[in-house]
């Protein structure tokens, strides 16, 4: 235990270490406050198609060169939230189809687009750490993080501020509207706001788990909790620990960054849930 | 008898989807105090007036006119209930609460004021002990009581109901339509959209029926049971439109 402790104590000695935890606790606390609007509106589709359109978007951002990516992705992201959150709205089912569309599509073109034009040797390397999000954690720039955390603290200070709109838009969009309230422009702060967390989340888990990111913790802290206050509170908190936890276990048994994260929020998932199944007993 | 104050006036009115009529030749007057019933059929233009009414969707032809202090927004809105709120993680406060988001403007948090509204109306509706406990949790009938205090929190002179018993048990309906008509007695006006032909002539005073794209019927509730169409309607079946 003490090895570990001490093992721990070397690693946060580096700043690349420091930079890794500061920006994973805070993309872990942006997700899961906006992940329980998400599955309440049952939005989660949405969250799953921006992850790749983001995937996409980083693929042509490495072709063109460009030294800061951000620059491409975050646009390119965030207008098609605004996109698919009009699509979504008009007519349920194409909207799912239309999600999976630009998904997949996304997904499939941003592969092509890197191994016709990469120079880099390693491909396949280079396409599994953008999906799975292995290594780009620990190799983020003290620019990087400071952007992170702008971007983090506009992310919680906007939810802090719409909190009781979002809450009224979520839970009822058609009285919402009869009282006067503009939800529209509400959904569309939610949607960009989800732009946002999932282009930061990129650089924690990669671009195909961060749904998981986002959904669980939601989905853990909804089965026990029964105020929609106590609800995101808990989320928080479960992603918090859950991010901090996955990130120390990746260092010690040098498991992937991503994946570890995501484990410990399904068990925490399973233990919310045995819990819901004895409090309803 | 004193005149009453003039709050809804439709005149005219033609409501449809993108040039497509529903329904026309909607003509009705709601003054304060009116327990109006919204009658028809499934697909008869009933939710159509309902946004019309609320300022959602303007008319394709006609107009409605608000008086009497009620502007837009100023319509306390009981809507039906949809899936996602089955199953909502939120105490009965939070969602009381919300109707009074319309006052808040650009405030983002509420003042005290609009809690003090809040507790005022869920005693009104006899939910007080309930407000800690979990939405999702509650019966049919209390939730709707909930929604109905939310919307009283929205706006507390006219109230539009959109099928609020659907779903429940006879026993909690009959509880529910008691409690709309106490609501309209204190001089809330009620418009209530049904299919519910029965409880219609029980509890409202005036009925505007629709349907075959056209309005069928307008005035004072005695006089509709009087007429062709309410006799019809009522005798057949039972008195449930739909069935």
């Amino acid at each position: 235990m003490s090895d570990m402790i001490a093992k721990l104590q070397y690693y946060f000695t580096f700043p690349f270490v420091q930079y890794a935890m500061i920006v994973g606790l805070l993309i872990a606390l942006c997700s899961s406050l906006l992940g329980v609007t998400l599955v309440l509106k049952r939005f989660s589709f949405i969250g799953d198609g921006l992850s790749h359109v983001a995937f996409g978007a980083m693929a042509v951002a490495i072709v063109t060169g460009i030294t800061n990516q951000m620059l491409i992705i975050m646009p390119v992201t965030v207008a098609s939230a605004i996109l698919l959150l009009r699509t979504g709205q008009n007519t349920k089912r194409k909207g799912d189809a239309a999600v999976a569309m630009i998904s997949v599509g996304a997904l499939a073109l941003g592969y092509m687009l890197i191994n016709i034009f990469s120079k880099s040797a390693n491909v396949a390397g280079d396409v599994c750490s953008t999906l799975f999000g292995s290594t780009s954690i620990l190799t983020l720039t003290k620019a990087e993080v400071w952007l992170c955390i702008a971007l983090a603290a506009i992310v919680i200070a906007i939810f802090v501020l719409f909190y009781n709109k979002i809450f009224a838009v979520t839970f009822d969009e058609s009285f919402s509207k009869a009282t006067g309230v503009k939800s529209d422009i509400y959904n569309l702060v939610i949607a960009i706001i989800t732009a946002v967390i999932i282009v930061l989340a990129m650089n924690l888990v990669g671009s195909l788990l961060i749904s998981a990111l986002i959904i669980f913790p939601a989905l853990s802290a909804m089965r026990v909790f029964k105020s929609f206050l106590s609800v995101i509170i808990c989320s928080a908190v479960i992603s918090v620990i859950c991010a901090g936890a996955g990130m120390m276990i990746s260092i010690l048994l040098s498991t992937p960054v991503g994946s570890t994260i995501v484990t410990a929020d399904i068990a925490v998932f399973l233990i919310f849930w045995i819990i819901s199944l004895f409090k309803r007993g | 008898m004193e005149e009453k104050e003039l709050q809804i006036e439709c005149t005219g009115c033609s409501l449809g989807y993108e040039g497509e009529t529903v329904v026309s030749g909607v003509d009705f007057k709601v003054h304060a105090g009116d327990y109006l019933c919204i009658l028809g059929e499934n697909g008869s233009g009933k939710s159509t007036l309902v946004k019309a009414l609320l300022g959602l969707k303007s008319p394709n032809s006609g107009e409605i006119k608000r008086g009497g202090g009620i502007g837009a927004g100023e319509i306390g809105y009981l809507p039906q209930q949809t899936v996602v709120q089955r199953d909502f993680p939120a105490s009965v406060r939070e969602i009381v609460l919300s109707g009074c988001l319309g006052k808040t403007g650009l405030r983002p948090f509420y003042n005290s004021a609009e809690k003090k509204l809040a507790a005022k109306n869920m005693e009104r509706l006899g939910i007080t002990d309930l407000a800690k406990r979990c939405y999702r949790e509650l019966s049919g009938g209390q939730q709707q009581r909930v929604l109905l205090a939310r919307a009283l929190c929205a706006a507390d002179k006219i109230l539009l109901l959109d099928e609020p018993v659907t779903g429940l048990d006879p026993k909690a309906q009959l509880d529910l339509y008691e409690l709309i008509s106490k609501l309209n007695k204190n001089g809330i006006t009620i418009i209530m959209v049904s299919h519910d032909i029965n409880a219609a002539v029980m509890f409202a005073s005036h009925i505007l029926h629709i349907g075959g794209q056209k309005q069928l019927f307008f005035g004072s509730k005695d006089d509709y049971v009087e007429s062709p169409i309410g006799r019809s309607f009522i005798l057949s079946e039972g008195g449930d439109i739909d069935e």
